[in-house]
């Protein structure tokens, strides 16, 4: 992300539309296969992609933004979701999300490092209530978690990072 | 073939060919309350108003469910009662409920329809943070705090005009009404037609208004206050107070404005007869040299913005003629001030509109000498009728008003541009005269009630083609075909609003799709009424022409230059 790729973006946007065709309808895999390169929806490119497909501009951020799974804002490297369903909050899903909250200086509204390192999101319900309370860190799920545990696999995810990186 | 018939609310009612269960109804008499239906729209069924009682299929929305022989409806039981009494206490939840201050308090669908169903308490705690009002936009006021999601605004601007400005975006609780990224509906591709602001049944979407900024101008006592009216605004506004739709009102109107301190009124259309003769012209050159050919009109601020937008490459084909309301600014704020001896920044030119989108146009950069505008403010019919109203004019009992001259004169050709049609008949009965001293005829194929009209009129020994279009929809599919060779024209006339600017953004609001009709009717009956008909006839034209517009000067103050923003 950032502007030093922003010709790269386009280019991949077109390879992206000539793979569908330009189909309209084909709206959705489109925005998944750019937010899967890019990590998410940069305005541009959807702008870029409505014009393209002769559909106005407000119905692909309709479609953008009906989705939970497409983000209009860049995410952080790792991904981790707290569910926070009927069965984890009853579970004590909240008090994960406090203390990972606390530790990575995050809220309700700021939801990524200022690294790009973490985003921190909470999801309605992962099916997996006999896991309770659930977290998901980049697409792995961790059941019968507590604010410990959960730390403690944040805490490994960094030192693997400071050695890679 | 035997009739088919219905029952509703134990009366048989024959079924014609109503395209739904809410149009038979509605035959029968019976309103139902609705805030998601409109006819010329497609049928979306948000609102759950309309709910009715099918024998045999229990409750449905009357909007999407076909009409079919034999069918009992009952419109209202204490279940649809209690749910419709529901819904509007959800509604006004989820609402500001600031209706006291409102722009649309009086005409607002929602406190009509709670008031007929007797609602007084909302059970349900309300909403506690309201987002706050749109001001990018100079057209149109948006305050998505009001917004019930109806989708009226996504509909009417996406299938009428082919835009698609706003759209829902989130989902559940989280849903709105909005322009695409979150952004003002200023700062995107609205064309400011004020279609959306015609169908939104409460304030969400309303005029920007500019009646204080008016007010202060009158009270003012070191400038000179000057106004213009629309053809469409005089065959509308009497709705406003009493009378029937198409009803002139423009000998009222005219003292209404001399009393509520106007220095001079003027008729916009003397503008158009002027805009008639640079069009005509314009359009014989180009016939001579045959290029440039079509020509497209250029009186519609919203079909210019939608043109820089989508088809720059059509802009050398469209008149460089400034509208009749620029013509008219640029005008008094030449040849008045001259006479007056004042300067421009003491002349305040203020049009009344039928039209939002002529709040952008006057506010266009290239319509203001050293940043003093050439018309100062635009106000709407409805502002004005509020005007009139906050004022105590009884409006209905008023002297006729003659309107001050030279620039209240005009044709009846100038007229008719409040209607689609209406300045292509004006510019061939100017055209016809001027090429082969045809006398004034009346082009009947161009007042038909549709959206595009295709027609061939002879004028001067050859046959000229006419495209003319309302609907900016109806505008992309004709260019489409043009631009393919499918068709090919001498002339198009493109008006944003379906109907032309009778039933533009900023007209009184109406349900009834007659209403429009008739107002056509009125301004045609008008151009009958006037002593002339023909833009070239109009005596001060001549005057105006030789006394105060040499060549130079009628191209600086009456053709303008169009941007690209593709």
């Amino acid at each position: 992300m950032g502007p030093a790729t922003t010709k790269l973006n386009y280019t991949y946007a077109r390879e992206v539309l000539d793979k569908y065709g330009r189909n309209p309808n084909k709206l959705i895999p489109i925005l998944q296969d750019i937010q899967a390169e890019y990590k998410y929806l940069p305005e541009e490119i959807m702008s870029f992609v409505s014009s393209d497909l002769g559909i106005s501009p407000s119905s692909v951020y309709g479609v953008a933004t009906f989705y939970t799974h497409f983000t209009l804002e860049p995410k952080g490297k790792h991904v981790i979701k707290v569910c926070d369903g009927t069965a984890c909050h009853v579970k004590k899903s909240e008090g994960i999300l406090n203390a990972l909250e606390k530790e990575l200086g995050l809220n309700k509204d700021n939801k990524t490092t200022k690294d790009m390192m973490f985003t921190l999101e909470t999801v309605a319900c992962l099916g997996a209530c006999g896991l309770a309370p659930v977290v998901v860190i980049d697409d792995k799920v961790h059941g019968l978690m507590t604010p410990e545990s959960t730390l403690e696999l944040l805490e490994s995810i960094r030192r693997e990072e400071s050695v890679n990186g | 073939m035997k009739t088919q018939y219905a029952v509703i609310d134990n009366i048989e009612v024959p079924i014609e060919n109503e395209r739904n269960l809410l149009e038979l109804i509605r035959k029968a008499h019976i309103e139902l309350p609705t805030f998601c239906y409109h006819s010329e729209i497609s049928v979306y069924g948000a609102c759950r108003m309309c709910m009715v009682e099918v024998q045999g299929r229990g409750i449905v929305p009357a909007c999407s469910t076909p009409v079919s022989d034999g069918m009992v409806v009952t419109t209202s039981t204490k279940q649809i009662r209690e749910m419709r009494k529901m819904i509007i206490e959800l509604l006004l939840a989820n609402h500001d409920q600031n209706c006291t201050s409102c722009p649309k308090s009086g005409d607002c669908k929602l406190q009509r329809i709670a008031q007929k169903l007797g609602i007084s308490k909302v059970r349900f705690k309300r909403r506690d943070e309201f987002p706050e009002p749109d001001l990018s936009s100079v057209a149109i006021y948006r305050d998505p705090a009001k917004c019930i999601l109806c989708g009226d605004c996504v509909r009417v601007c996406r299938e009428i005009q082919s835009i698609g400005v706003m759209d829902f975006a989130n989902r559940g609780a989280k849903a709105f009404v909005t322009p695409c990224f979150n952004k003002g509906i200023g700062e995107v591709d609205c064309v400011n037609c004020g279609q959306c602001v015609k169908v939104c049944p409460v304030g969400a979407l309303t005029p920007r208004r500019q009646i204080d900024e008016v007010w202060n101008a009158i009270h003012d006592k070191s400038k000179k206050v000057v106004v213009q009216i629309a053809p469409a605004v005089r065959v509308a506004i009497g709705e406003n107070f009493g009378f029937d739709p198409g009803e002139a009102t423009t000998g009222q109107l005219v003292t209404a404005l001399r009393m509520m301190g106007f220095d001079k009124v003027y008729d916009t259309s003397f503008a158009a007869d002027v805009t008639v003769i640079e069009e005509g012209n314009e359009f014989l050159a180009r016939l001579e040299k045959g290029e440039k050919l079509p020509q497209f009109t250029s009186c519609c601020p919203a079909w210019i913005k939608f043109a820089e937008q989508y088809y720059p490459e059509l802009l050398p084909n469209i008149s460089s003629c400034r509208s009749p309301q620029q013509m008219f600014g640029a005008l008094c704020k030449d040849i008045l001030t001259k006479d007056m001896k004042i300067s421009r920044e003491d002349l305040v030119v203020v049009s009344i509109m039928p039209c939002t989108a002529k709040k952008y146009e006057a506010d266009r950069a290239e319509f203001s000498v050293n940043g003093n505008k050439d018309v100062d403010y635009v106000l709407t019919t409805q502002e004005l009728a509020l005007m009139i109203k906050e004022r105590g004019i009884d409006f209905g009992r008023l002297e006729i008003g003659a309107f001050d001259m030279p620039f209240g004169f005009k044709s009846g050709a100038a007229v008719i541009f409040g209607t689609s049609g209406g300045v292509s008949e004006a510019v061939l009965r100017y055209a016809a005269d001027a090429v082969g001293g045809e006398a004034f005829t009346e082009y009947k194929d161009l007042r038909a009630d549709s959206g595009v009209k295709i027609t061939e009129v002879t004028v001067g020994g050859k046959v000229l083609r006419l495209a003319v279009v309302s609907g900016l929809a109806n505008a992309r599919e004709l260019i489409k075909r043009i631009k393919s060779g499918e068709e090919s024209f001498d002339l198009v006339e493109v008006m944003a609003c379906c109907g032309g600017c009778i039933n533009g953004g900023g007209q009184p609001i109406s349900d009834d799709a007659a209403s429009v009709k008739a107002r056509a009717k009125g301004l045609y009956d008008n151009d009958k009424m006037l002593q002339v008909h023909s833009s070239q006839e109009n005596p001060y034209m001549q005057k105006m022409y030789s006394e105060d517009l040499n060549k130079h000067k009628a191209h600086e103050l009456l053709h303008t230059k169009y941007i690209v923003r593709k």
